[in-house]
């Protein structure tokens, strides 16, 4: 059974790199991405069973990205991390087409749940 | 923090509109409206009647005056008509008959008769000549012979030619009065016509005017001898006890009292050429009955019109103030409640932008954390394995402490959106306590929630609605000591709002922090709370519609009391 192929989005590289490290730790085959654009760029070149990204960056924003995903990769399960608190916000992302979300700090053991859970789904 | 607390402290000066302060302020604020009031509008009132009071008195003096002066000064018409017709008859006898002729008896007693059948009230007739003599004598008296020489009334004759006596009793104690007129010849020499005329004529002229039983009217002399008898005063030639009227040419009248006090309005007339005054008395008060029964009616009335005036000026005063007082308390409720809302919107974006900022690096910490913990655990021959688990995982919970404190900002700055359905509160109050069941199990603290029969469900938040009940339960179980007691009631409040009140017998909060335990971040517990779960609290209650307050006996007891609305009013709806 093939690795499941994660990207993680987030502006703050530092925090993207670590949680990629931990996610491959427990067997996810994960790539980071700093910025909405990378993120693109990485989901066109590259196959990844699941997104996890940042709802609040600077340039493309977490909804812009999950509009761009949703037309060219509509099966694409994307999972939004928000450090926001807003449930507004987080709602508008489940709504532009997000399977869920989870508030930062993330707690890694409940991420890689619903990494799987949104694969399975 | 210390202008949020001043604030806060200020607004709840101003809430308190029934202080001491407050009260006294009011009290002098209706007084005043009653002085003024009654002052503009009483102040006519009595200027008023005071001028009514004036008008009416002389009106009434006037026409209780008018008729005394003008029976006054018709008595002295008739009075000094009959002087002037008796002065005339005697003039033309003297100027008509010589000396000679008058001094023949038998001519003079056929005048006399003539005289008599022509007026009454002559009594006899005599003829005087020059030298005081008299020279002849028709009637009653011895006077034949007498010489009136040394007497002051023939001097008087002879220098005015006519004397009129004051009234005497003679010496058969009858009244009478004389009458001598003087006539002079061609040749310089002169004689007297002297008669005597009973006063009772003239007693009769006064009486005859018919006078009221209370009233008198009598004559007397420039002395205040009576010159006729008098109901009040006596028998001629006694003295009255009035005040002898000073000297007037027309009847006049005022208003004198009696030796006994007696109020009296008194009218005179001096009878010219006479020592005779006519005077009328009439007793005052009898004829001034009306006027105080009126003087009374005025007085009562204006009595009345004052107590009313007061009266309702008083009631109008109360409920104005009352109003005044009732708009100041809705004025400051408002301004404390925008107030509020202000700050809570400020501090809200404060922490939110803090909160989002401190959030990433935390993550970063926490998954720096996770990985030292990923890596360590994979390695089972590092010494240090188990301190470093230990470290890493103290970084953790850090930030994990951390984290909830960020959650709580961000959730006390994020929009509320309320969610309106049907709830039984007491059931949502026990799952509440559901949640906390384990740590009141763990102290022994023992927990009794009483509804009352009647509570209603309730149109509110669930969710809302637990987070404020788990706020104020922790609270009461964090106060309680261990084997405490926290006593829950629910009840109907008024008719449109139930009320939940959660009584615990913790240490209570000290008078000086009760005013502030509703401000965000304050808190008294000793391990570092937030300070934010009672504001979060007031802010949702707000929001719902409901109203919470604090008391409590510090060392003893506390007791929050959350009202809310069976159906909530208002558009509050979901706003932040």
């Amino acid at each position: 059974m093939s690795k499941i192929r994660v990207l993680v989005v987030d502006d703050e590289g530092e925090l993207a790199h670590t949680v990629v490290e931990r996610l491959g730790i427990r067997g996810f085959e994960a790539d980071a991405a700093t910025s909405g654009a990378e993120a693109l760029e990485l989901v066109a070149r590259s196959r990844y069973d699941v997104v996890v990204l940042d709802l609040k960056m600077p340039g493309l924003g977490g909804i812009e990205v999950i509009d761009r995903l949703k037309e060219d990769h509509p099966e694409l399960p994307v999972l939004l991390v928000t450090g926001h608190g807003s449930v507004e916000a987080a709602e508008e992302g489940m709504q532009a087409g997000a399977c869920c979300y989870v508030m930062k700090p993330v707690d890694i053991e409940a991420l890689a749940k619903m990494i799987k859970d949104a694969v399975s789904d | 923090m210390g202008l949020v607390r001043n604030l806060f402290v200020k607004g709840a000066d101003d809430f308190s509109l029934g202080s001491g302060g407050q009260k006294r302020r009011y009290e002098v604020l209706r007084r005043y409206a009653v002085f003024s009031a009654a002052f503009v509008s009483i102040t006519p009132l009595i200027i008023m009647t005071l001028l009514g009071y004036y008008q009416y008195e002389k009106a009434f003096r006037a026409e209780l005056m008018g008729p005394i002066s003008h029976l006054a000064s018709s008595t002295k018409q008739s009075l000094e008509y009959f002087l002037q017709e008796r002065r005339s008859a005697l003039r033309m006898i003297v100027g008509e008959k010589s000396f000679e002729e008058l001094a023949d008896s038998a001519t003079l007693q056929h005048t006399f008769s003539n005289l008599r059948r022509s007026f009454g009230g002559f009594i006899d007739l005599g003829l005087i000549d020059g030298s005081g003599k008299q020279r002849s004598y028709v009637g009653p008296y011895s006077l034949a012979g007498k010489s009136y020489q040394e007497q002051a009334w023939f001097h008087e004759v002879r220098l005015r030619g006519v004397h009129v006596s004051k009234v005497f009793l003679g010496h058969r104690g009858f009244p009478h009065f004389v009458i001598a007129v003087k006539h002079e010849n061609p040749d310089g020499t002169w004689h007297v016509l002297r008669s005597t005329i009973d006063s009772e004529m003239l007693e009769k002229r006064i009486l005859a005017e018919g006078l009221h039983r209370a009233s008198d009217a009598f004559l007397i002399d420039r002395e205040g001898l009576l010159q006729s008898r008098s109901r009040r005063y006596g028998e001629i030639l006694q003295k009255i006890t009035l005040p002898v009227p000073p000297p007037s040419s027309r009847a006049d009248v005022m208003e004198v009292s009696d030796t006994d006090g007696t109020p009296l309005i008194m009218g005179w007339a001096f009878i010219g050429d006479s020592p005779f005054i006519f005077v009328l008395v009439k007793p005052s008060g009898a004829a001034l009955e009306s006027w105080n029964t009126l003087r009374t009616e005025l007085l009562v009335f204006t009595l009345i019109s004052v107590v009313l005036i007061l009266a309702v000026i008083w009631w109008g005063s109360t409920y104005m103030v009352r109003r005044i007082n009732e708009a100041d308390h809705k004025r400051a409720a408002v301004l404390h409640k925008v107030e509020y809302t202000n700050r809570m919107a400020t501090i809200g974006r404060l922490a939110a932008g803090v909160a989002h900022e401190i959030n990433n690096p935390l993550a970063i910490i926490n998954e720096k954390a996770g990985l030292l913990q990923d890596i360590v655990s994979a390695d089972d021959t590092s010494p240090q394995r188990d301190k470093f688990l230990g470290l890493a995982g103290s970084i953790v919970s850090a930030v994990s402490r951390a984290s909830r404190v960020t959650h709580r900002l961000l959730g006390f700055a994020r929009h509320m959106d309320v969610r309106m359905e049907p709830i039984a509160l007491e059931m949502l109050v026990a799952e509440v306590l559901g949640f906390l069941e384990r740590e009141a199990s763990h102290r022994n603290i023992k927990v009794n929630i009483q509804a009352s029969n009647d509570l209603p469900t309730i149109n509110s938040d669930r969710g809302q609605l637990q987070q404020v009940f788990l706020n104020i339960l922790n609270n009461a179980i964090a106060a309680v000591g261990d084997g405490g007691k926290i006593d829950i009631t629910l009840k109907l409040w008024g008719q449109d709002k139930v009320a939940v009140v959660v009584v615990d017998d913790g240490f209570g909060i000290e008078a000086v922090d009760l005013p502030k335990i509703f401000e965000p971040f304050f808190t008294t517990k000793k391990d570092g709370g937030t300070g934010l779960g009672l504001s979060i609290t007031y802010g949702i209650v707000e929001k719902l519609g409901g109203t919470i307050t604090a008391e409590s006996e510090p060392g003893d007891w506390t007791r929050f009391t959350v009202v809310l609305p069976i159906e909530r009013s208002g558009g509050l709806g979901s706003q932040g």
